[in-house]
């Protein structure tokens, strides 16, 4: 803002100004009133209705994927919604999780000094970001999920998993009464790693002993839920997939839809986090790691202390919208048919309806919010990894 | 883990810095030549020498930034070989201050010289602050404690390089052209810390065109030139009668 | 403690020695970069394992086992002489006109091959930083190609080209139309957009500054189905855009508001001692930009504006999804295709557009980091 250029302005330039500021806002007005005079004329030249009544209609289509309940016969176009909107904010957030970890992965090993590792990922990263996004979504669909063994010559995978073309098949965990305890348990031993964190930074301040609190938070969180969960009598048993004559029984069901979606998104940002963490690393000059060095830190803690904070300053906002685009790209999902917000609302029922209007500036100012949501908790993210140039 | 430096560092009899056949290349090019250099403790040691003649390059292999081929380095009788622990414990009681000061940007002044305290030293939190503040009025900046680097002029943020590195209570210090980036009002007050510093008996090792300073402070002066040590000699001589040819070119071109 | 050395001369200069064999030349590089510690060899090991085992396979499917002729889906069938056929290259070059031109009739695919060698032309002279007059490269470029491709894609009965309707077009063709319009709108949309969104008029900034961020701030599959979908509602119908201008449209404009962005940045990268400098001289605001600060903005974020293309070339394909027969759509249809049903079919489809669209954008993107490098270089001087 500061950088905005301050022109000295005369009156005749003034005028000027304020002559061409009408012209636009006629031009648009009016561009905005032809559109609506002529949507209103079509729209009923087509019988199409307006408004946002439809949203209470029964929808009468079937989603293939719904995290919450939803029936073909009496779910409403609104429910139908909700369950897009859900399984785009499923899919877009398992990718940016898994994306992060890859790319940070990636990024980090093309710094390596090891020759071949950094080759490896470069290439990579070069692969991956050169070749169209929707392309790759169509081979893992098509030309690796979909060209799997079908139902009778399922793949059975160690633990009682199918695979096959119609996707994975995995045992369903059941949870008894019990298992509330080593829930419980899992709970106390997060909060108590937490709390004993807070203690050894305390004590660290007091007598200068180092934090070390792996093994403690190895022992709460995992060795502790794991007593309680054999003490309580292994309160925990799997409804297992079996394979039937036309289709498959019990389990849990992970469509192929989902799984190629969720690994192109995955593996097409991470390619370009990568290059982002590699750039915020690199942005730290060579001078930073030699001080600490030369201050007698280990290598682990001048990363931790030295450079990844300050690397973090200039990853965090080029990474906010790597996050944002794989949100945006999430909505590739209809080229496979993955029952996202766009297949569902912008592709069903707009088709139902015909309510082409109303229907797309819901889908848009869904992505407008939630890269308006991402934005926000990504600078409030920043915030806490300092991003002060003070 | 180590504790602070016991105490007992101080007293130990031997050479504070013992280079033997000292030789480096970087790919093919010869840096560093057949270097010997041997630096009694509380000594303080000036080194000039003509651009690209292979001055920090020595310097840094003092705390092991650089690696070498051949030769041996021994610094307060710690030999400093590829093994990690021996690395760290030379790096703890060496201290260094660079041409482009690279103080911590995300950090205060103050943290800035408490890092290295808590981290490797392990202490306290309020002792590594105190300790950090007796330093910074030493250097006397104790008002800056709280702003972050970049608000501070050139001169000021060298002064608080000297003063993380003296935090670490280091028995050598090394200094690489500490006066070469600031503007020259600003290089008085650096050098008058330097100064100051030298009249507390730690050995020091400092890369410097400043012959002023040399006459001053240095016990010996060490001229540099094509990765070679090519003399040795007291200040006073130095300057007045530089035995090598090499010599009594350099001089002649910074002096006048 | 006196040092037995304390005051030395150098009698003789010290040997130039030739580095030690185990730091230098192949034995030295390998050591350095890939054994020099148990981790470092355990990765190099790892990593070996994992060129070991990807590469050879996929050399195999590529070359040595694929197949390169054939009539139909036989050829690609395991054989006793091939039993695990690699890539089906016999059916890429089956199909392979109907990649390139969709189809556009037989007898005027010459007025294909001709546009992509004006635009080729033009690409290169814009390309070459030390091409002779690129300003009339650019007039070329982004007025004179325009209009003599729609002449010469689209058809003027009267001078002899017979019509050739937009349902005809498909593959590499309209692959190439749709990147080269969203090219040529983009830039000088994006240029206005950005000035407007530094523009003092309130109603300017307003508009610039929404338009840019909205867009970026859905995807571009939501913008094509405006353009498909909601803009045959806004116009009356006998003005109705066919399908592949509707996705020109919006192509044009998604990409426009990237580009605002990125001139932007660099007209942010310009000093104010610029701008001062130019008002001094009594510059008006237009000549200013034309003269002074936009050559300036435009060669410092070069690169950025070629990757900007990179992005819109492979954003290319989303036109599928309206509809439209570009490359990936092709590629789409003739997998299908049952005289060439193989298990291989579909995987070399893809490999072969991956290919494509590979060369493209990794060459425009190496050409961005040239401009980069030399842009960096110009500037330590
Ligand atoms: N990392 C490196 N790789 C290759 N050559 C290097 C590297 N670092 C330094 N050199 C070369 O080694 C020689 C000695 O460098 P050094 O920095 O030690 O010189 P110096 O005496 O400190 O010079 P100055 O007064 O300019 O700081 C120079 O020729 C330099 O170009
Ligand atoms: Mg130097």
């Amino acid at each position: 803002m500061s950088k905005m250029l301050q022109l000295p302005l005369r009156s005749r330039q003034q005028w000027a100004s304020i002559a061409l500021q009408a012209a636009l806002v006629v031009v648009i007005g009016g561009l905005a009133y032809g559109a609506f005079i002529n949507a209103a004329d079509n729209l009923a030249k087509a019988h199409i209705a307006s408004g946002f009544r439809f949203w209470d209609n029964t929808a009468g289509f079937d989603i293939s994927q719904t995290l919450i309940g939803y029936s073909p016969s009496t779910s409403t176009f609104g429910r139908a919604f909700w369950v897009g909107l859900l399984n785009t904010l499923l899919v877009a957030s398992l990718g940016i999780v898994l994306a992060t970890a890859l790319g940070f992965t990636i990024g980090i090993a093309r710094l390596s000094r090891n020759w071949l590792v950094a080759r490896l990922a470069g290439g990579y990263v070069e692969l991956i970001r050169n070749v169209p996004l929707l392309l790759q979504i169509l081979f893992w669909y098509n030309a690796v999920l979909k060209s799997l063994p079908d139902l009778h010559s399922s793949i059975s995978i160690s633990g009682g998993a199918f695979l096959n073309n119609r996707g994975l098949f995995l045992p369903r965990p059941e949870f008894a009464d019990k298992f509330d305890y080593v829930a419980a348990a899992l709970v106390f031993g997060i909060v108590a790693t937490l709390a004993v964190r807070i203690w050894a930074r305390r004590r660290q301040e007091r007598t200068g002993q180092p934090p070390r609190t792996l093994s403690f938070a190895f022992g709460l969180i995992v060795v502790l839920p794991l007593l309680v969960f054999f003490a309580a009598g292994a309160p925990l048993s799997f409804s297992f997939p079996e394979v039937g004559r036309f289709n498959i029984r019990g389990g849990t069901e992970i469509l192929p839809e989902f799984a190629a979606l969720l690994v192109a998104l995955t593996i097409y940002t991470a390619a370009f986090i990568a290059e982002v963490v590699r750039a915020g690393i690199l942005a730290v000059s060579q001078g930073q790691t030699e001080a600490a060095q030369a201050l007698g830190l280990r290598s682990g803690s001048t990363l931790r202390l030295v450079v990844v904070p300050q690397a973090m300053r200039v990853i965090v906002p080029p990474l906010t919208s790597q996050y944002l685009n794989l949100i945006k790209n999430s909505s590739l999902a209809v080229a496979i048919g993955y029952p996202d917000l766009v297949q569902v609302f912008a592709g069903s029922v707009l088709n139902i309806t015909g309510q082409a209007v109303e229907v797309i500036a819901i889908t848009m100012a869904v992505y407008l919010f939630l890269s308006l949501v991402t934005s926000l908790l990504m600078n409030l993210y920043g915030r806490t990894v300092g991003i002060v140039e003070r | 883990m180590t504790n602070p430096s016991s105490g007992t560092d101080g007293e130990k009899t031997g050479w504070a810095v013992e280079i033997s056949a000292l030789n480096k290349w970087y790919g093919d090019f010869h840096v560093l030549r057949d270097i010997n250099l041997t630096v009694a403790r509380g000594e303080r040691i000036v080194i000039c020498g003509p651009s690209g003649g292979g001055k920090s390059t020595m310097l840094r292999c003092i705390n092991r930034l650089e690696d070498w081929q051949r030769g041996r380095v021994v610094v307060d009788g710690k030999d400093l070989t590829d093994d990690p622990k021996q690395i760290l414990a030379v790096r703890r009681d060496v201290g260094m201050v660079f041409q482009q000061f690279n103080l911590f940007p995300h950090l205060t002044v103050l943290e800035n010289c408490t890092l290295a305290p808590i981290w490797v030293r392990h202490m306290p939190k309020k002792d590594a602050e105190e300790l950090a503040m007796r330093f910074l009025r030493r250097v006397r900046i104790p008002e800056q404690a709280q702003k972050y680097p970049v608000r501070l002029s050139g001169g000021q943020q060298q002064r608080v390089a000297i003063a993380r590195a003296l935090c670490m209570s280091p028995n050598i210090m090394l200094f690489d052209e500490p006066t070469s980036a600031l503007d020259p009002e600003m290089v008085k007050e650096v050098l008058d810390t330097m100064v100051e510093l030298a009249g507390d008996g730690i050995t020091m090792l400092v890369v410097t065109h400043e012959m002023g300073f040399a006459r001053q402070v240095a016990d010996r002066i060490i001229f540099m030139a094509e990765g070679q040590i090519v003399e040795i000699n007291e200040p006073k001589a130095f300057f007045e009668h530089p035995q090598h040819e090499r010599t009594r070119l350099f001089l002649q071109q910074i002096l006048h | 403690m006196v040092a037995a050395d304390r005051i030395y001369l150098r009698e003789a200069p010290a040997k130039l020695l030739p580095a030690p064999v185990a730091s230098t030349g192949v034995v030295g590089w390998v050591r350095a970069n890939l054994f020099s510690s148990p981790g470092n060899i355990a990765l190099t090991i790892i990593c070996a394992a994992l060129i070991v085992w990807i590469v050879p396979p996929l050399l195999r499917f590529f070359f040595f086992d694929a197949v390169w002729s054939g009539a139909d889906r036989e050829a690609c069938l395991p054989s006793a002489q091939n039993p695990e056929p690699g890539a089906c290259w016999a059916f890429i070059r089956a199909w392979s006109s109907y990649f390139t031109y969709g189809f556009y009739p037989l007898g005027e695919r010459w007025r294909v091959d001709l546009f992509f060698f004006l635009l080729a032309f033009g690409i290169a002279w814009l390309a070459w930083l030390g091409a002779p007059r690129r300003d009339i490269g650019a007039i070329y470029f982004f007025i004179v190609l325009p209009i003599l491709s729609y002449v010469l894609l689209s058809g003027v009965p009267i001078i002899g080209l017979p019509d050739v309707p937009t349902s005809l077009w498909g593959g590499i063709l309209v692959t190439i139309v749709v990147a080269t319009v969203g090219i040529v709108a983009s830039l000088p949309l994006g240029i206005l957009l950005a000035l407007g969104r530094r523009s003092e008029m309130p109603a300017v900034r307003l508009f610039s500054v929404t338009f840019i961020e909205f867009v970026r701030g859905v995807p571009l599959i939501t913008v094509l189905f405006m353009a498909s979908v909601m803009l045959p509602l806004f116009v009356p119908d006998r003005l109705a855009p066919d399908k592949l201008v509707r996705a020109l449209i919006g192509v044009a404009l998604f990409a426009s508001a990237y580009m605002a962005e990125v001139v932007r940045g660099g007209l942010l990268s310009i000093p104010r001692g610029q701008y001062e400098a130019a008002q001094a001289l009594a510059l008006p605001y237009w000549r200013m930009m034309a003269l002074v600060i936009l050559p300036q903005a435009l060669r410092v974020t070069l690169p950025n504006i070629v990757n900007t293309f990179i992005g819109l070339f492979k954003d290319t394909t989303l036109v599928f999804i309206v509809g439209i027969f570009d490359f990936l759509r092709t590629i789409e249809a003739a997998r299908g295709d049952p005289h060439w049903a193989t298990p291989i079919t579909s995987v070399t489809g893809y490999a072969f557009a991956a290919v494509f669209y590979f060369v493209c954008c990794y060459g425009m993107s190496r050409y961005s980091r040239n401009v980069e490098a030399r842009l960096a270089r110009a500037h330590r001087r």
